[in-house]
């Protein structure tokens, strides 16, 4: 298999990549990872015209806490970084997580953060995660920069809200407030396979021990990464028990809707959202309470 | 539309090595067709197998998934520099023969990359863990038991040598 003919970039500067997508638009891809792209141009189901290899833009590689004590990490970090990096398993447990179920390690050496993100799967761990922590992305074009919530960046299936002139380039997680606790769980046929199922889970309890605030968001559960709000609603308010818990777990699956796919039928996944939110909850609830 | 293609220096298992590649040659091709290093095998040529994994800057990689453009300016590293000399084995390779860890061998040269780094970093591994670091390699004759028991055999007496 080989790719059609195209014309190769490596960036000089962000500014030098940004100015190529100006100038050819949608025949321009950006190359970070290819863990995607690349077996995309090897089926020719991607064709691009130029493709612009950003993988020179070392200042995109990065993982720093800013004053507000939110996280912030650049497009070009590799999975694998977030996946050692002391600083993410510090400040954003659920990102530490999540990362080892993206796929073998050969792929974590060479995907990025920003290529998973606005490669937008479905199936994917980490926009899950950024949906679950209420995380946003920093878009770059010449023309300027702009924040995006995760909630409004994942717009379809292989579709973000990224405009054809931008670049992912950062993405910022916000401080995880007191007693809070999170949990990353997935059934995959085999580890490092797309999820049939998975859940990030995040609950944060008030002074006297009840919930104070929960999400709960999903993979591979629908065309974007899903929250549920109604067992986010089951918790909010009150001590989390066994039924409270439960109930959250029934309400997951009331609120998903996946499409089923050759490994699991819709009513399985439907299944295996219940299972993994009520356990999901009772780790992430045990560790708030830490 | 014309050829694009472009002048790269890279080093290849220590070798200094240039040539004019086009834009779209994959990096597996590349060393395969260009260099001859052919033990780098091919396999399903879109990520999933593990066939084709090499060193990437002393990192596993699969090399169906790079350009070969992208080698310019870094190292590369295949099955034919795990050898210390011609007489002699990798003592993961060794382990491989004693412990029946290939039939057909054609998934081995990307295992063996992939499992040299995973015990570089992680010495004494559990049999569990040595399973989930081989999850992205397939093998269609073995079962992954022999495979299994020749890391774990390799990892033993690379500590042994270690020590001594």
């Amino acid at each position: 298999m080989k790719p059609p003919p195209f014309r190769y970039v490596a960036a000089e500067s962000l500014a030098n990549a940004l100015a190529l997508k100006v100038e050819h638009g949608d025949d321009a891809r950006f190359l970070a990872g290819g863990q995607s792209l690349i077996p995309a141009m090897n089926f020719r189901l991607a064709q691009p015209a130029v493709l612009v290899d950003v993988n020179p833009l070392r200042d995109l590689d990065y993982v720093r806490v800013v004053d507000d004590g939110a996280l912030r990490i650049g497009a070009l970090t590799r999975t694998r970084t977030l996946e050692r990096e002391a600083l993410v398993a510090e400040r954003q447990p659920l990102v530490h997580e999540a990362v080892p179920h993206v796929a073998h390690p050969q792929i974590r050496n060479r995907g990025t953060l920003g290529g998973n993100l606005a490669h937008a799967d479905p199936a994917s761990e980490l926009p899950a995660v950024l949906l679950a922590l209420g995380a946003r992305l920093r878009a770059q074009s010449s023309r300027g920069e702009r924040w995006i919530e995760a909630q409004d960046f994942f717009v379809g299936v292989f579709t973000t809200a990224l405009r054809s002139d931008e670049m992912l380039v950062e993405v910022e997680w916000p401080a995880l407030p007191p007693r809070t606790g999170t949990c990353f769980m997935e059934v995959a046929r085999r580890r490092g396979d797309y999820a049939m199922m998975g859940v990030a889970a995040v609950v944060t309890l008030d002074d006297d021990g009840a919930c104070a605030n929960a999400a709960l968001a999903y993979c591979n559960a629908g065309a974007t990464p899903v929250r549920s709000a109604g067992a986010a609603q089951a918790l909010v308010g009150a001590r989390t028990d066994e039924q409270r818990i439960r109930d959250a777990a029934a309400a997951a699956e009331r609120d998903l809707d996946p499409s089923g796919n050759v490994h699991a039928s819709k009513a399985f996944q439907r299944h295996l959202a219940g299972v993994l939110t009520r356990r999901a909850l009772q780790t992430a609830h045990a560790r708030a309470r830490r | 539309m014309t050829t694009d293609s472009h002048q790269i220096v890279t080093t290849v298992n220590g070798e200094r090595c240039e040539r004019r590649v086009e834009s779209r040659l994959l990096l597996s091709d590349f060393l395969r067709h260009e260099l001859g290093l052919t033990g780098t095998h091919v396999g399903c040529e879109h990520g999933v197998c593990g066939a084709c994994t090499i060193h990437y800057d002393g990192a596993p990689a699969r090399s169906c998934l790079m350009l070969a453009v992208q080698a310019n300016g870094h190292a590369i590293t295949t099955v034919e520099a795990l050898a210390p000399d011609r007489d002699r084995l990798h003592p993961l390779q060794e382990a491989f023969r004693e412990a029946h860890g290939l039939q057909c061998g054609y998934c081995t040269p990307g295992i063996l990359m992939t499992m040299t780094a995973f015990l570089a970093e992680n010495p004494s591994p559990t049999e569990h863990e040595v399973r989930e670091a081989l999850s992205g390699n397939l093998c269609r004759c073995t079962g992954y038991q022999h495979i299994v028991d020749a890391v774990l055999l390799a990892a033993a007496r690379l500590r042994g040598s270690s020590r001594g």
